[in-house]
C-alpha cells in the first residue's frame, strides 16, 4: 500500500498527487513512469512521474481526470492509500547536451517536463518551455516551468496570454525567424505532440514525445503497448515511452487508445454516481474529457 | 506383494463438467476423482520392481511410493512422499503434461492403459487441502544461518526454489513485477483449468516459510541484479520467466481487437476481466475469434474466449493434427466445447475498418512438404486457396521470447542466441558470479515442472556454493 501524503486540484479536471514510494523514488529518472492500481478491482494504468524526492521517499503525479480509474484515483484524500504503485518503469530520456532545446508541454504533460527541463538544464542545456493550456483557468505550474527553464512561454487556446494558440504554432515561427534548435521535447496530449512533431519536421529539428498507448502490465508481458515507429513494432512500457516523433505512425496509436471507447463509458457511468459524491469537495468537475 | 496382480487395463475416468454447461462458465473443468474412484485407480498400479514411471517425472516422484501409500489408507504418508519431490502437487497433478513425462513412461502404457498418475496427484493434493491439520506442513521458520538469498519472479521456478532455500535456514526474499505472486499460475493459466485457490495455496505456503515476497517489484527497474548483490544478498536465483508474447508479423496487426495470447489471458485471468465491469479491465470478443497457434496457450485463449461469449473461435494453424504441439487432453476438451480446427491454415492479413479496428483475417491452405529443422513438415502454400473469414477478434498465440528487461540491465550475463540466459543444467549456474537462474528463462518456454526441477537444482547448488564460500 503507497499512502498519498499530498492531494491538490490544480485546474478543474487535473490533480496533483504526492505519494510515498521510497524505492521508487530513488531510482526514479526524467521519462519514466509508474502504473498504479487503485484498489481490487482496479485496471492496471500508467502515470509519468512528474516529480520525486529520494530523501522524503515520495513521488508526484499529475492526472487528468478521464475514467472510472483517475476518477476512483481523484476520489481519494491524503493519508488514503493506493493498492499498488510499480515502478519506475520505461527507458529513461537520454540527458545530453544538445544546446538549445526546447520543451512542449500540455496538460498532465507539464508534471514530466518539469524534472526533464531541470535535467536538461543541469547538462548545460538552453532550455526554452512552451506550455499549451485552453485558457487561463487551465494554467498550473507556470512557477515551477520557469524555475527549472531559461525562457518560458505560454499558448494559450483563447488568446488569453502571449500570440499563439498551440505550442506547434510557436514552434514555428521559432524556427523560421531562424533560431535554432537543436532538440524538442513534447509532452503531452496525442494531438499536441503530433502537433509538434510535424513543425520540427521541415526544419529537421529532432522531436522527441511520450506516447500514451493502453498498457496493461508495463513490463513489456502483454503487447498492448504496440505502436508502429519507422515501420516496426516497438512495445512503448520497454522499448519507450519516448520515441522519435518523426517516425512514429500516429494513426496507429490514436486508433489503438480508442479501442475501448465503449466500455470505458460503460465503467465510468457505472461508477460516477459513487465518485461525484467522493468527490463533492473538488470544485468544477467538467465534462468528461475525450480520449485524445 | 509377491502374487501377480490382475491387470486391470480400464482407467478410471475423471469426472467433468459437461462441455455445454463449461463452456459459459470459469469454474474447473475437471471435477477431479472421488475416493473410491482414486482408490480404485490407484489400485491397478502393479508397484512395478523397474518403475518406468519415475523416469519421466522431470523431478523423480516417487510414484510407486505415494500410490502404496494411498492403498494402505496412509494418506497423509502419500502426501509426504509426494511433496519430498514436488512442492506443487495440485498444480502438476492438474497442469503437468503427463502423457509425455510420467504416463509415457509407466510400465502399463504398452499395455495401453497407463496410471493416471496426474490425477491421483491431485487427489492427494486436494486431501492435504481438505484435511489441514493431518499432514505436518512445515510452515514454522527454519532457523536462519544468517545468509540472504534474492528470487527474481515468482512463478514456479522462483516459489520453490524460494521455499527450498527457506527450509534450509535462508533469509530468502521474492520479488515479483506484477501485484500478485505465481507468474504464469496466475495471469496465464486460467481458472477453468486451475483454480487460482490453489495457487493462492501455495504462495501463503511459500511465506509461512519466512519468505519475504515483494511484489510490485521490477528487478531492473527498481534495483539491478548488482545492487542487490551489493545490497547484501549473497546470492540471486533469477527466475523470470520468458514472457515477451511474439507477433506474427504480417499486415494488420496493430489494429484494435489484436491480442497477444498474453494480454487476452492476463486481461481475462489475472485482472479478471470476465467480471467487467464489476471489475475495472475491460475485454473484447465479439462474436467470432481467430486465434492462431496450436499449442497449449492457444487452446487456453480459445477456451477463454468462447467463456466470454463468443460464438465461433477458430483455431488456425499451419500444420495437421500430428504435429499440434498441444496435450491431448486440452485439444479434446477445446473440440468438445465447440472450438473449430481450421488446419493446415496460415494467415497473409488482418483487415480492418475505419474505426481501425479488425473485421477480417485473409488465411490461405497449405500442403505439408519435407521436414523442417524442427523435425515437423514444412508447411507450404497451397496456390490459388486463399479465402476470407470475417472476425471480430485476433489472438496471435505464438509463444514468448524472454523479457529484455534483466538482460539488458545486468552486467556480464551471458546470454544464448535465442536470448536466453546461458546457464548451466545440472547447477543452474550462469556466467555471472553468485548469479543462478532457472525455468523458462533459462530454457524458454518449457513446463512447470521442469521449471521447478531446474529451481530445486539451482537451490541444492547454491546452498552448496554458499556453504563452501564460508
Ligand atoms: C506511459 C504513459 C504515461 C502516462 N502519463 C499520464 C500522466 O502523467 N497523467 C495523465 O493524466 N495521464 C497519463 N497517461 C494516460 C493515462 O494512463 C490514462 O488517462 C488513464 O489510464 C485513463 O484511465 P481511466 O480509467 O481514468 O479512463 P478511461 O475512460 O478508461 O480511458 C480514457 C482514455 O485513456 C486511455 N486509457 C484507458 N485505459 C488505459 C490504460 N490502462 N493505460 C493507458 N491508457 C489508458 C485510453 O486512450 C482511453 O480512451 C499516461 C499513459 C501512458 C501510456
Ligand atoms: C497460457 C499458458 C498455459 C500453459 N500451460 C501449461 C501447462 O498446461 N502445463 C505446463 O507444464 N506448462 C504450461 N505452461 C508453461 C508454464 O506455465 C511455464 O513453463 C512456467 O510457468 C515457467 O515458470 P517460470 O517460473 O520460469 O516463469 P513464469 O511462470 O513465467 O514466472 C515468471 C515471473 O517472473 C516475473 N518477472 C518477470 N520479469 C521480472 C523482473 N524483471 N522482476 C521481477 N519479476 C519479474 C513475472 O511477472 C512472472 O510472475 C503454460 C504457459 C502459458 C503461458
Ligand atoms: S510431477 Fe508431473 S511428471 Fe512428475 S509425477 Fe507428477 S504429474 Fe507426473
Ligand atoms: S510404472 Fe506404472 S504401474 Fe509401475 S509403479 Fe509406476 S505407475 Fe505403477
Ligand atoms: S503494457 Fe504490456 S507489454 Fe507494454
Amino acid at each position: 500500500m503507497y499512502r498519498i501524503v499530498k492531494k491538490e486540484l490544480l485546474v478543474p479536471n487535473t490533480i496533483y498527487l504526492q505519494a510515498e514510494a521510497p524505492e521508487i523514488a530513488r531510482k526514479a529518472q526524467p521519462g519514466q513512469f509508474v502504473i498504479m492500481r487503485v484498489d481490487e478491482v482496479g485496471e492496471r494504468f500508467p502515470l509519468s512521474l512528474a516529480g520525486w524526492d529520494e530523501k522524503a521517499g515520495t513521488l508526484d503525479v499529475i492526472f487528468l481526470i478521464m475514467g472510472r480509474s483517475t476518477m476512483k484515483l481523484a476520489s481519494l484524500s491524503e493519508g488514503d492509500c493506493i493498492m499498488d504503485i510499480v515502478g519506475p518503469l520505461g527507458k529513461a530520456t537520454e540527458i545530453e547536451s544538445y544546446g538549445n532545446v526546447l520543451c512542449a508541454c500540455s496538460t498532465f504533460g507539464v508534471g514530466p517536463a518539469i524534472p526533464l527541463a531541470k535535467a536538461l538544464r543541469e547538462r548545460g542545456n538552453r532550455v526554452i518551455s512552451v506550455m499549451e493550456a485552453r485558457d487561463e483557468g487551465f494554467l498550473f505550474w507556470e512557477d515551477r516551468l520557469k524555475e527549472v527553464s531559461d525562457e518560458t512561454h505560454i499558448a494559450s487556446g483563447d488568446g488569453c496570454r502571449g500570440k499563439h494558440r498551440r505550442a506547434s504554432e510557436f514552434i514555428t515561427e521559432h524556427l523560421k525567424s531562424g533560431h535554432k534548435l537543436d532538440r524538442v521535447f513534447a509532452y503531452g496530449r496525442v494531438f499536441m505532440m503530433m502537433e509538434c512533431s510535424r513543425a520540427t519536421r521541415p526544419f529537421g529539428v529532432k522531436t522527441t514525445v511520450a506516447l500514451t498507448p493502453v498498457m496493461v502490465d508495463g513490463t513489456g508481458m502483454c503487447g498492448c503497448c504496440r505502436v508502429s515507429v519507422g515501420g516496426e513494432t516497438q512495445f512503448t512500457c520497454v522499448d519507450g515511452p519516448e520515441f522519435d516523433g518523426h517516425s512514429v505512425d500516429w494513426e496507429v496509436l490514436i486508433k489503438r487508445k480508442r479501442a475501448y471507447l465503449r466500455e470505458e463509458a460503460q465503467a465510468y457511468d457505472l461508477w460516477q454516481p459513487d465518485n461525484l459524491r467522493k468527490i463533492a469537495g473538488l470544485a468544477g468537475l467538467p465534462e468528461r474529457s475525450s480520449a485524445v | 506383494m509377491n502374487d501377480k496382480p490382475k491387470l486391470n487395463l480400464e482407467r478410471v475416468p475423471i469426472p467433468k463438467q459437461a462441455p455445454e454447461e463449461r463452456a459459459t462458465n470459469f469454474d474447473e473443468v475437471a471435477l477431479g476423482y472421488r475416493e473410491e474412484q482414486a482408490l480404485q485407480e490407484a489400485g491397478r498400479c502393479i508397484d512395478c520392481k523397474k518403475p518406468g514411471c519415475k523416469d519421466g517425472c522431470p523431478v523423480n516422484v516417487d510414484i510407486p511410493g505415494f500410490i502404496r501409500a494411498m492403498k494402505d489408507g496412509d494418506m497423509p504418508g502419500a502426501v509426504r512422499i509426494l511433496k519430498s519431490k514436488n512442492s506443487l502437487p495440485g498444480i502438476c497433478g492438474r497442469v503437468c503434461p503427463q502423457e509425455t513425462q510420467c504416463e509415457l513412461t509407466c510400465n502399463l502404457i504398452k499395455k495401453g492403459a497407463p496410471i493416471a498418475i496426474g490425477r491421483l496427484e491431485r487427489y492427494v493434493a486436494d486431501w492435504e487441502i481438505a484435511h489441514p491439520e493431518a499432514v505436518e506442513r512445515g510452515g514454522q521458520e527454519a532457523r536462519r544461518n544468517g545468509r540472504r538469498v534474492a528470487v527474481v519472479g515468482s512463478g514456479p521456478a522462483g516459489l520453490t526454489c524460494a521455499s527450498d532455500l527457506a527450509k534450509l535456514g535462508y533469509g530468502v526474499t521474492l520479488f515479483e513485477a506484477l501485484h500478485v505472486a505465481g507468474g504464469v499460475l496466475m495471469y496465464g493459466i486460467p481458472e477453468f483449468r486451475l483454480p487460482k485457490t490453489i495457487v493462492q495455496g501455495e504462495v501463503d505456503y511459500v511465506k509461512s516459510l519466512g519468505v519475504e515476497i515483494r511484489l510490485n517489484h521490477v528487478i531492473g527497474k527498481i534495483a539491478t541484479v548488482d545492487e542487490l548483490l551489493e545490497q547484501g544478498f549473497d546470492a540471486v536465483f533469477l527466475s523470470p520467466g520468458a514472457g515477451a508474447p511474439m507477433f506474427l508479423d504480417i499486415p494488420g496487426e496493430n489494429l484494435s481487437g489484436v491480442y497477444s495470447a498474453n494480454e487476452f489471458l492476463t486481461r481475462t485471468n489475472l485482472m479478471k476481466a470476465y467480471l467487467f465491469p464489476e471489475y475495472d479491465t475491460p475485454i473484447q470478443v465479439g462474436r467470432r475469434v481467430a486465434v492462431f497457434g496450436a499449442g497449449n496457450v492457444a487452446m487456453d485463449a480459445s477456451r477463454c474466449a468462447l467463456r466470454l461469449g463468443a460464438d465461433e473461435v477458430y483455431i488456425i494453424y499451419r500444420r495437421s493434427l500430428t504435429e499440434m504441439p498441444a496435450r491431448l487432453e486440452e485439444r479434446e476438451n477445446a473440440e468438445e466445447e465447440g472450438i473449430i480446427f481450421r488446419l493446415q491454415t496460415n494467415p497473409i492479413r488482418l483487415v480492418g475498418d475505419e474505426q481501425g479496428r479488425v473485421r477480417a483475417v485473409e488465411l490461405y491452405e497449405t500442403e505439408l512438404g519435407e521436414p523442417d529443422e524442427s523435425g515437423r513438415r514444412r508447411p507450404v502454400r497451397k496456390p490459388g486457396s486463399e479465402f476470407t473469414i470475417e472476425i471480430d477478434t485476433a489472438i496471435p498465440a505464438l509463444g514468448t521470447r524472454p523479457n529484455p528487461i534483466i538482460p539488458l540491465s545486468t552486467k556480464g550475463l551471458e546470454l544464448t542466441r535465442w536470448g536466453t540466459v546461458l546457464t548451466d543444467e545440472a547447477t543452474g549456474r550462469t556466467s555471472k558470479d553468485r548469479v543462478w537462474c532457472g525455468g523458462d528463462m533459462a530454457t524458454g518456454a518449457a513446463t512447470v515442472i521442469s521449471a521447478m526441477g531446474a529451481a530445486r537444482r539451482a537451490a541444492i547448488d547454491i546452498d552448496a556454493w554458499l556453504k563452501g564460500s564460508g
